[in-house]
């Protein structure tokens, strides 16, 4: 082998290899996305069928309930809310009134099931996407 | 007082920066013997002026000083004493402070050490440490003053954050800012290098053992900062590519693309350009890291220690570097030489297999990251990007990679045999395939993915210890401090790798709820819960579970997992109980009360070899040091430094 060819294997053998990744990367991203989408939103029907997407806002006060490990509450964006179920433990700062995003799939019924619920690691600090999500509820 | 000695230290450490970052450069380009001589005073000086401000925030904080702001942010009275030394970098300012000191100790380490090196290259090395420094205590000085007073001063503090008041907090920042900014060193080595227009196998050689330093220390807290959210954040989980996460995981990527490119450009010469930009880019991912953490742009576990308004200068600085560094190799690059030709099947080819899949590696995690924020800097909306995606995109990326580590280090330099190759490597191949089929059983259920995690680490762990074997054999039973480095590190990637695929397909995790006398089975284990009550801590009010640990009937163990309620900040944490062993880990953490009857949510993992990860991690870092110890790096460098034209030959 001559090095010119050589070295046109390592650039095509290179180019390929990062090919291929780069189609990985692409196909990856575009199934693995979750969408920010805020509960009025939800209400306009803009959120995914079947897919998981994430819910930013405010746990509405009073709206937790527990039955067993099984919780159900409300997120609201101060204008509208959606009512969401979870099963297992919550974060420990997930509280009533606070904010929280949690991710999951919307039921036919316009129950949201969480698979995830997130809330931050400080009493004062609001989720961006929770703030976003009220933000965008309060200017219409 | 003691503040404004501390300010004053800060103000002159600048000063001796500045000119620890000019006049050796000046006088390197003029042959000023007097300029270039500066270097060394001047980055010692810098370090002791730093330390002595560092140390003056640290009584600041012992002393409880709430008329300093910072200190009044990020303490309390009630907080141990070792915390408060700790809360030093639990915020914004002080963890910046913390990064220049530890610059400028990286600074002060090559001024001491590098007594074989020409003056000049330790000139140029120590001044583009100056300037990186210089931009740092810039943004510290201007905008980030962990000394300002706060008028009237706080009676008390409001506290630190109580998920930071952990022994993690101790070490995990300065392990990793002692990583990251080692980078800085093999930068300023390799822009040296290319003011200098001298980029040869002398300069490889001296830069070799501190990118491996850094590389090390870079591992050792990453990793401590995962087994910190392992156990701290009532996680249970190792890794979750958050996006702080990535931040240090991308200069690591980098900088080990960097370790086995420099090994090239040593031995043989090759690959110079190549290894500048890596040099670059570990030190510019470094950067981005901090940018990312510092600039509150990322939604993350670590978002409590930041400020939108001040990443901006960190961009800048980012941007600085960058664009310069990359200006100068534009400039300089294409006189550089190509270095020695090899086949096909090589050293060196197996090492740039590595170094592309490394960067792809990295570009992919770069690219999960930075995803989100583009997306809604372009104001197209928000979005997040899971671990799925960086499963699938890296997966497939790291098990060549993996699979290369054990056929690399065989091949020879130049032109490799495959056959002789091959022929070495029959054993491993039949005692990993066999793994892949046995260990998988013996655990419980075979899935391809756990038999492809089995079958790579054997084959890795494996074929490096028949290589050390071999090596022993003809080398008369001793090998190169080096040699055991490479081989130590990665049989540590085996164990890490082992590890994660174990952990991974046979965990077992169960939230459920429990009363007292219930019992919960998990991974053949029985967890009885005898009580919960009500403990005091020195700031913290908890209720402490008290579980008894039992297997076929007879008890190993009671774990008392704690939920705590902070009097300052009003915060409950979790502190998880772990009954750690060499084949598994239970872990067990209280959720919150659930009713009137008395029952809690109770979280029970059982998490077989998952301290092989850590364990892994650890050796790779042993390996590291090892290498950086190499009596080479001591003895030939004079050697070296004077024969450039034989070395690039």
């Amino acid at each position: 082998m001559k090095p010119r060819h050589k070295r046109i294997a390592l650039i095509v053998g290179g180019l390929a290899s990062i090919t291929i990744a780069a189609i990985l990367v692409l196909k990856a991203l575009d199934s693995n996305i979750a969408l920010y989408i805020t509960p009025s939103d939800v209400i306009a029907g803009k959120a995914p069928h079947g897919k998981a997407f994430r819910m930013g806002g405010l746990v509405k006060q009073g709206s937790i309930q527990r039955e067993g490990m099984t919780t159900r509450f409300a997120i609201t964006d101060t204008a509208k809310e959606i009512p969401v179920a979870y099963t297992g433990i919550l974060p420990d700062l997930f509280r009533d009134g606070k904010g929280a995003i949690v991710q999951g799939k919307l039921g036919a019924d316009g129950l949201f099931s969480a698979s995830e619920v997130l809330a931050k690691h400080d009493e004062n600090y609001m989720p961006p996407e929770a703030q976003h999500a009220i933000e965008q509820a309060q200017k219409k | 007082m003691t503040p404004e000695l501390g300010h004053f230290a800060l103000i002159l450490a600048f000063v001796a920066t500045l000119m620890q970052g000019v006049l050796p450069l000046i006088g390197a380009q003029r042959s000023q013997a007097q300029w270039i001589a500066l270097a060394r005073p001047a980055a010692q000086t810098h370090f002791l002026l730093l330390a002595f401000s560092f140390a003056c925030l640290a009584q600041s904080f012992l002393a409880n000083d709430f008329s300093v702001a910072y200190v009044a942010q990020n303490s309390n009275t009630q907080l141990p004493a070792i915390y408060r030394f700790a809360a030093v970098w639990g915020g914004h300012e002080g963890s910046l402070l913390l990064w220049v000191l530890m610059l400028s100790g990286w600074g002060a380490a090559v001024s001491v050490t590098s007594r074989q090196l020409p003056e000049v290259m330790v000139a140029r090395v120590l001044a583009v440490l100056g300037l990186v420094s210089v931009g740092m205590l810039a943004f510290i000085l201007f905008t980030s003053n962990p000394f300002a007073r706060l008028l009237p001063a706080a009676a008390e503090g409001s506290d630190l954050n109580p998920l930071l008041q952990d022994p993690g907090l101790v070490f995990h920042p300065p392990m990793l800012y002692m990583g990251y900014v080692g980078f800085a060193v093999a930068f300023a080595f390799a822009i040296a290098a290319l003011i200098s227009g001298r980029l040869d196998a002398a300069w490889a050689r001296w830069s070799r053992p501190w990118t491996t330093a850094a590389w090390c220390f870079l591992t050792i807290g990453i990793a401590m900062g995962s087994w910190w959210a392992y156990y701290e954040l009532g996680w249970g989980g190792w890794w979750f590519w958050d996006p702080v996460e990535n931040a240090s995981f991308m200069p690591w990527l980098a900088g080990t693309a960097l370790i086995h490119s420099l090994a090239i450009t040593e031995k043989r010469g090759a690959f110079k350009n190549w290894t500048v930009l890596l040099a670059i880019a570990a030190f510019s991912l470094s950067l981005l890291g901090t940018f990312l953490v510092r600039s509150g742009v990322l939604t993350s576990v670590h978002a409590f220690a930041s400020d939108p308004s001040r990443g901006v200068f960190i961009l800048l600085l980012l941007g600085v570097v960058i664009g310069s560094s990359l200006a100068l190799f534009a400039w300089r690059a294409p006189k550089v030489s190509a270095g020695g030709a090899f086949a096909l099947v090589s050293r060196e080819t197996m090492l740039l297999i590595n170094n592309v899949l490394l960067v792809v590696a990295t570009g992919s995690v770069l690219l999960g990251t930075l995803y989100p924020l583009l997306i809604d800097a372009l104001g197209l909306g928000k979005l997040s990007v899971g671990p799925p995606y960086f499963n699938t995109v890296f997966v497939p990326v790291v098990v060549p990679l993996l699979m290369l580590i054990a056929v690399g280090p065989l091949a020879r330099w130049k032109q490799a045999d495959l056959r002789d190759m091959a022929r070495r490597l029959r054993l491993s191949f039949v005692l990993a395939l066999l793994a892949g089929i046995i260990l998988p059983q013996l655990m419980g259920t075979w899935t391809p993915m756990t038999a492809l995690g089995c079958l790579l680490a054997v084959w890795i762990a494996s074929s490096t210890v028949f290589q050390i074997v071999e090596r022993l054999k003809i080398g008369g039973g001793s090998a190169p401090t080096s040699f055991w480095g490479m081989h130590l590190a990665h049989f540590g990637i085996a164990v890490f790798v082992l590890g994660v695929t174990l952990v991974g397909g046979y965990q077992e995790e169960k939230d459920v709820r429990m009363q007292t006398g219930d019992v919960v089975s998990v991974g053949g284990y029985q967890l009885r819960l005898l009580s919960i009550s009500a403990a005091p801590g020195p700031n913290y009010r908890a209720s402490v579970g008290e579980f008894e640990l039992s297997k076929n009937g007879r008890v190993l163990k009671t774990l008392h997992p704690e939920k705590r309620q902070y009097f300052s900040s009003q915060m409950p944490m979790t502190e998880a109980a772990i009954d750690a062993g060499f084949t598994r880990d239970i872990y067990v953490s209280l959720g919150e009360p659930l009713d009137q009857q008395g029952a809690w949510s109770v979280r029970v993992y059982f998490k077989p070899f998952v301290d092989w990860i850590w364990g892994g991690c650890l050796l790779m870092a042993a390996g590291g040091f090892l290498a950086v110890f190499d009596r080479r790096y001591r003895l030939r460098v004079k050697a070296a430094a004077s024969l450039p034209a034989s070395a690039t030959a």
